[in-house]
């Protein structure tokens, strides 16, 4: 059957074919979809697929190895910074290894259309010693959650799967796969030993991961992932990995003369295939979207054998995602003239939504503020970021997922007092719990404001883990009753919030201020 | 064969609905194609656009090349100018002609129109003005959809209104129906502005 699926969509639907157990994921452009179409999939309730959100990277990748140890298929999906706060148990996952098929996806995000880097989640399989999974399209990435619960099952490594933006969030027709896999009972891991890692442990497991590892590079010699054509113009070939293929592909398609390619989706990547295209052109250009991972390992250290062209040279530009255009300037075909953008568009940057609760929480907390000056309020990534931007200008800092409340502590023991902080209520879930426990435990002089729209809605508004719970949260972390206070953003309390915020800024101590009113768009939703 | 068509908008005005239709309409006529969408930060009220490659031969670029863009339908006149690098020389633009003014300093309009009609072959559409005449003003993208069918070729009007049929089977007949019309206004409409042309 062809179905019209986002490459998200077909990864989410190969793992249900493939007869997956349980699927975990905290939200993150550009891989929410993932999660998203199996909470929607009717096969996977039929199946009994456990597919719930998680708090954060971290519990989901965890619950993942749980139900891998229990001998089943598990998949995590997460957007390339979530994996940062995974990479205790990712790395510590790659030593113990796995029973049941582990896939970990992993979509990056290139240009960072919605993220605060571009980090390059091949460098983390790397320094896991772990297969990597690049896939350059669509029916690619379906076929590829097969191969890698087979890999993964053979040397019992969990398996990094990388998507980009580009290719998450584009849409083709999948063929699916008829096989199917019956999901598997309960079988315990044969060693007992396995997942203990003790340092004596550990430093075994630690042999044998790198084994595998090695043997996994050798097996990519013939891996159908990483394939080689051949073309009459040998002067210059072509290495390029994931979707750069196509960006490749589209430039040069309709030539006649072509020039040798070799594609890789598969790592670690074996020398005899690059020693392949090496041995038969004289020059060598490597596309990859993403940074100069293979670039750099081709070109070594001392960078003095054949001549290479890619990122580090600037042939391709040094960041920022790939395109047809960028591609064919770096392989000098000249592109169709084209018309710049006329002078009259401006910028249009995304903002709150008319309506949106965090408007009115801003507008009485710059009031609250404004006897202090600027430069005290440390917030947080979620909708509530666009606060950064006119006219509300009312925070200093975004810098990941419950720094908020982490900097606020180190700010005012620095002697900035009063900080505050300003953190949504699934962030605060997240990671905002034990960085309010740190500020309980110092009687931190700090104000944090959760602005509570009950739901995470930067990415869609997915459930947020703790709605209705957080005051329960917050007392229970040790805040004082009397300072957990709570207001509701209206433009009619404006007066009346702005009393409440000036006196728990002013206070010597922690306290906390729930701004609680639902998120406009899920309201909206509701009252279709 | 091939159609490389860019959709252009702000978060919120459906985009993704048009995109979805053409392509379901491409689908069930047996074609390929690589619908590249945006989802994220910018569906907060931000520049939104898809690319929609659609061709009886192999796609590999989910993203058009500068230039050989055949098509931007847009639902929103600035938002359709910001994709001229991408248009092709003889390719078309169709758009809504009503702003959606949500930033300060937003251009007046008439420099917006002028630009437009700079480019050799334009539909602008007030696709406001028919939707509220239908008494459906949530289907102004239908109707800059029905307005671009004209020119779309690979994929034919009766497909397309079978494909809004599926797309808004889940939301009634009543919607079903209001957007069949909004279809059909808008093609109407541009029908009449290339004979006027002529
Ligand atoms: C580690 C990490 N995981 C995920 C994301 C993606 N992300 C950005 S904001 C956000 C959630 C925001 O929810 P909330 O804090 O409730 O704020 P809201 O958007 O609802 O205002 C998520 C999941 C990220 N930036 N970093």
């Amino acid at each position: 059957m062809n179905k019209l699926l986002l490459c998200n969509e077909a990864v989410a639907q190969a793992a249900i074919d493939a007869g997956v157990s349980g699927m975990y994921a905290y939200p993150g452009t550009p891989s929410t979809e993932i999660m998203e179409y199996f909470i929607s999939s009717e096969e996977a309730a039929k199946k009994n697929i456990h597919r719930q959100w998680s708090s954060n990277e971290k519990t989901a990748v965890e619950a993942a190895i749980g139900m891998s140890y229990a001998g089943k298929r598990a998949m995590v999906a997460m957007k390339h910074v979530g994996l940062n706060v995974a990479a205790d148990a990712f790395m510590n996952v790659a030593v113990t290894g796995v029973n049941g098929g582990l896939i970990v996806v992993v979509a990056d995000d290139p240009s960072m259309h919605s993220s605060q880097n571009e980090q390059d989640s091949r460098f983390y399989a790397r320094f896991a010693n772990i297969p990597c999974y690049e896939p350059s399209n669509q029916q690619e990435a379906y076929d590829m959650v097969f191969d890698a619960f087979r890999l993964s099952e053979k040397y019992r490594l969990p398996v990094l799967m990388r998507l980009v933006t580009r290719l998450a969030h584009s849409r083709a027709p999948i063929k699916f796969k008829t096989d199917k896999n019956h999901q598997k009972n309960i079988t315990l891991p044969d060693d007992p030993m396995q997942y203990i890692l003790l340092p004596a442990n550990a430093r075994k497991r630690n042999k044998i991961l790198i084994e595998n590892y090695e043997m996994v590079r050798f097996d990519n010699r013939l891996s159908k992932f990483n394939s080689f054509e051949d073309g009459k113009e040998r002067r210059m070939g072509v290495i390029a990995t994931g979707v750069a293929y196509n960006y490749l592909k589209e430039n040069i398609s309709s030539s006649e003369n072509s020039c040798p390619i070799l594609k890789i989706s598969a790592y670690p990547f074996p020398k005899d295939i690059v020693l392949g295209i090496f041995s038969r052109c004289e020059e060598v250009i490597v596309l990859e979207d993403g940074y100069p991972f293979l670039e750099e390992s081709l070109r070594g250290l001392l960078d003095n054998g054949r001549k290479i062209y890619g990122r580090m040279d600037g042939t391709v530009p040094r960041d920022g995602e790939l395109n047809p255009n960028i591609v064919a300037r770096a392989l000098g075909i000249s592109s169709n003239n084209y018309t710049p953008v006329p002078s009259v568009v401006k910028p249009r940057p995304p903002q709150f939504c008319k309506g949106c609760s965090h408007i009115d929480m801003y507008l009485a907390l710059n009031e609250a503020m404004r006897q202090y000056g600027n430069g005290r309020v440390f917030a947080d990534i979620g909708c509530y970021t666009l606060g950064a931007l006119p006219p509300y200008k009312s925070i200093s800092s975004t810098v990941d997922m419950g720094a908020s409340i982490t900097m606020a502590i180190g700010a005012a023991d620095a002697g900035l007092v009063p900080s505050v902080a300003v953190i949504g209520d699934s962030t605060f879930t997240h990671s905002g719990m034990t960085g309010l426990l740190d500020a309980v435990i110092k009687k931190s002089p700090i104000t944090v404001i959760i602005s509570d729209n009950s739901t995470t809605a930067m990415t869609g508004g997915q459930k947020s883990q703790a709605t209705g719970m957080l005051d329960k949260i917050c007392l229970g972390l040790g805040v004082e009753p009397e300072h957990m206070r709570v207001i509701a953003p209206l433009p009619k309390h404006h007066e009346e919030n702005v009393g409440i915020l000036r006196e728990e800024i002013a206070y010597n101590g922690v306290s906390v201020i729930i701004s609680r009113r639902e998120c406009i768009q899920t309201a909206k939703r509701k009252r279709r | 064969m091939k159609k490389d068509i860019i959709l252009s908008g702000v978060g919120g005005q459906g985009i993704l609905t048009i995109t979805s239709v053409i392509g379901l309409a491409a689908m069930k006529s047996g074609l390929r194609l690589k619908q590249s969408e945006v989802h994220g930060m910018s569906q907060r009220g931000g520049d939104v656009q898809s690319h929609l490659r659609i061709s009886d031969g192999t796609i590999f670029s989910d993203l058009i090349p500068m230039g050989e863009c055949d098509i931007i339908i847009s639902v929103e006149p600035m938002e359709a100018l910001r994709y001229i690098p991408w248009l092709s020389k003889n390719g078309w633009v169709i758009t809504n002609a009503v702003p959606f003014e949500n930033i300060s300093g937003y251009p007046p309009i008439s420099d917006i129109i002028s630009e437009l009609e700079k480019i050799d072959n334009h539909i602008i559409i007030d696709a406001g003005e028919v939707a509220s005449r239908i008494n459906s003003p949530l289907s102004g993208n239908i109707v800059v959809l029905g307005a671009a069918s004209p020119y779309l070729e690979v994929v034919s009007s009766s497909s397309l209104e079978d494909a809004i049929r599926l797309f808004f089977s889940t939301k009634g007949e009543d919607i079903v129906e209001k957007n069949i019309l909004a279809f059909n206004e808008g093609k109407r409409i541009s029908e009449a502005i290339i004979r006027s042309k002529k």
